[in-house]
């Protein structure tokens, strides 16, 4: 199957720097993915040159097959969803979502609009203007504003940054559920790792304007390819050379036997509700953060005093290595 | 600090600007409120009874004309300024680091008297002056044309005096606009032209309003202009009240004129001021 969208060693540099360094992506239709990494490490300009909103200094954007990188954003059937939502602030609801519908002067503008507010739960609100719209309403819009029009590709730009944790998470899973109904392709920009990891059927991870890796969740996470990636997607306790994630590190009072392992000192218990972190001083220097489910923790275990010796241990198959 | 020494502070700093306000501003309106209904004194100035006559006065046809005919001549001053007004601003807001360079050219005609300005368009529309000049040396015309004292003149010198109290209003909006929106309607498939047309003008509705506002009335009581470029021929509500106060002595007449102009320009300022734009601009 034609991907969707295909990057071949595309590059972006501004003066002093080279924001986006001969990066090469395959995307297949239909599919969930999340383009991860900190800020600055160029994932934003590499939406934005899908998008049409810069030019790629070297290399190839191809949609459906056919090299678009000449193409402006009002000739590509590409769909943002901005950070800030760019809602047009004189326009009901209802208003901008058909705005993209009249451009394309498509016809049944209204049933199709009112259509895609209704998958974004928005039914009954359509003629409030974005001022009189919670911010988490602001971005259904947006939502909507983007999905009635059925692009190839949606590129979302962090779109969950501006709402409230608890609105965050819900928008995960209503996320991922519009996609899977719409069946159009979405590219998820993010810096949240869980955010990327939930969502997403496979994850770019970025890092200084390379793509480090791509792959499921599983293979990021489980096997990550570099020191970066395994940083990146989450905690991670160092024993040499040996990279061991807090789930899979464990702690006791008496020498485990048939493992590695090595003695430490507890630092302190943070109790999160759903599991405990005991934080460890190693004897032999540096630091340690075991990660153990409330459910499966002795009451004992939970009442680690501070400063006792513990052993510090784990199975060899959750070892992590990099060259 | 207590709320009460707080409302104390208030009144204290806002002392100097009431006082001013009250005799330079609330005097001298109540002034001409009682000279609008008194007599015209026999060497001038004013006298009893009390009357309401110089207001009939005002409804008499050749008055209502000249009103209709102010108004008429603001309001295409307005539409001009907007016309030019509005792309240059835009242009201006666009012009990344040179932007502060052309708002200076914009300002350029304040560092001159707004009188030796005017002078200035009488040199250049002459008959003798510079336009008429050039185009009989270039054989383009046998005699000078009429330039000057018509209504395209004093709409010329309103245009040129008033052009900047679009554009600042106008730029401050433009620069204001989130260029997330401008992207926004680029994705979903505006062209240049389209996104003008449908976001940045509605959008910028604020602009037009403040602009328009400062232009309109301005121009409603100009007299300079109409009086120098128009050679008295296009008379303005102004010129009417000009002539009350000088050469025709009739200071209750002149009043009752100047209080009507000011009774339309507060009328159309409150009509804007309930309009939905207004609300967004404040």
């Amino acid at each position: 199957m034609q991907p969707v969208l295909e990057l071949r060693h595309v590059s972006r540099d501004f003066p002093g720097h080279r924001a986006v360094d001969n990066i090469s992506l395959e995307l297949e239709r239909g599919g969930f993915y999340s383009l991860l990494g900190p800020s600055g490490c160029g994932k934003t300009t590499t939406l934005r040159m899908i998008g049409g909103f810069e030019q790629p200094s070297a290399g190839d954007v191809l949609l459906n097959g056919s090299v678009v990188n000449a193409l402006k954003p009002f000739e590509r059937d590409v769909s943002t969803v901005f950070q800030s939502y760019a809602l047009f602030p004189h326009l009901t609801a209802l208003g901008n979502v058909e705005f993209g519908l009249r451009e394309r002067k498509l016809a049944d503008r209204k049933p199709r609009a009112m259509r895609a507010l209704e998958l974004v739960q928005l039914t009954g609100k359509h003629d409030r203007t974005p001022a009189q719209l919670s911010g988490g309403e602001r971005q259904r819009v947006a939502l909507a504003r983007s999905l009635v029009l059925e692009p190839q590709i949606l590129l979302l730009d962090e779109p969950l940054a501006a709402l409230d944790p608890k609105l965050r998470k819900e928008m995960r899973t209503e996320l991922k559920a519009m996609q899977r109904k719409t069946g159009i392709t979405f590219l998820f920009v993010t810096h949240d790792q869980e955010e990327a990891l939930s969502m997403s059927d496979k994850v770019a991870v970025m890092n200084q304007g390379r793509i480090e890796q791509f792959g499921t969740p599983e293979e990021v996470y489980l096997r990550p390819a570099s020191r970066f990636v395994a940083g990146f997607l989450g905690a991670i306790n160092w024993f040499g050379k040996a990279g061991v994630r807090p789930e899979s590190t464990r702690v006791s009072r008496d020498r485990p036997d048939h493992v590695p392992c090595c003695r430490a000192a507890v630092e302190s218990t943070l109790f999160f509700g759903n599991v405990v972190h005991v934080n460890s001083v190693l004897d032999e220097g540096g630091r340690a953060v075991a990660e153990l489910l409330r459910t499966q923790t002795t009451g004992e275990q939970n009442h680690f005093k501070e400063g006792e010796p513990v052993w510090i241990h784990w199975e060899p198959a959750d070892e992590l290595h990099f060259e | 600090m207590s709320p009460r020494l707080h409302i104390n502070v208030r009144r204290l700093f806002l002392l100097p600007a009431r006082v001013w306000m009250t005799l330079f501003f609330a005097a001298p309106i109540a002034i001409v409120v009682s000279y609008s209904f008194l007599t015209r004194g026999d060497y001038g100035g004013v006298e009893q009874p009390w009357t309401i006559e110089n207001f009939t006065r005002l409804a008499d046809p050749l008055y209502v004309a000249i009103l209709w005919r102010s108004i008429w001549i603001a309001a295409l001053s307005t539409a001009l300024c907007a016309l030019l007004g509005f792309p240059l601003a835009l242009f201006i807001s666009r012009s990344g680091r040179r932007r502060n360079l052309y708002l200076q050219l914009v300002l350029l005609p304040f560092w001159t008297s707004f009188l030796v300005r005017t002078y200035a368009w009488l040199f250049i529309l002459r008959d003798t002056g510079l336009v008429n000049t050039v185009l009989m040396r270039l054989h383009l015309i046998a005699s000078p044309l009429q330039l000057l004292y018509n209504d395209r003149a004093v709409l010329l010198g309103l245009v040129y005096n008033f052009l900047p109290f679009f554009v600042l209003p106008m730029y401050a909006t433009l620069e204001r606009l989130d260029p997330a929106l401008l992207e926004a309607a680029a994705d979903l498939g505006a062209r240049p032209f389209a996104t003008l047309w449908r976001v940045v003008i509605p959008v910028s509705a604020p602009g037009f309003v403040a602009g328009s506002v400062l232009v309109f009335i301005p121009c409603l009581g100009a007299y300079l202009t109409p009086d120098l470029l128009g050679g008295g021929k296009t008379v303005m509500l102004g010129n009417l009240v000009q002539n009350q106060f000088t050469t025709a002595r009739d200071w209750p007449f002149g009043s009752a004129a100047s209080l009507v102009l000011m009774l339309a320009s507060a009328l159309l300022l409150a009509s804007l001021m309930r309009s939905r734009m207004a609300r967004e601009l404040m």
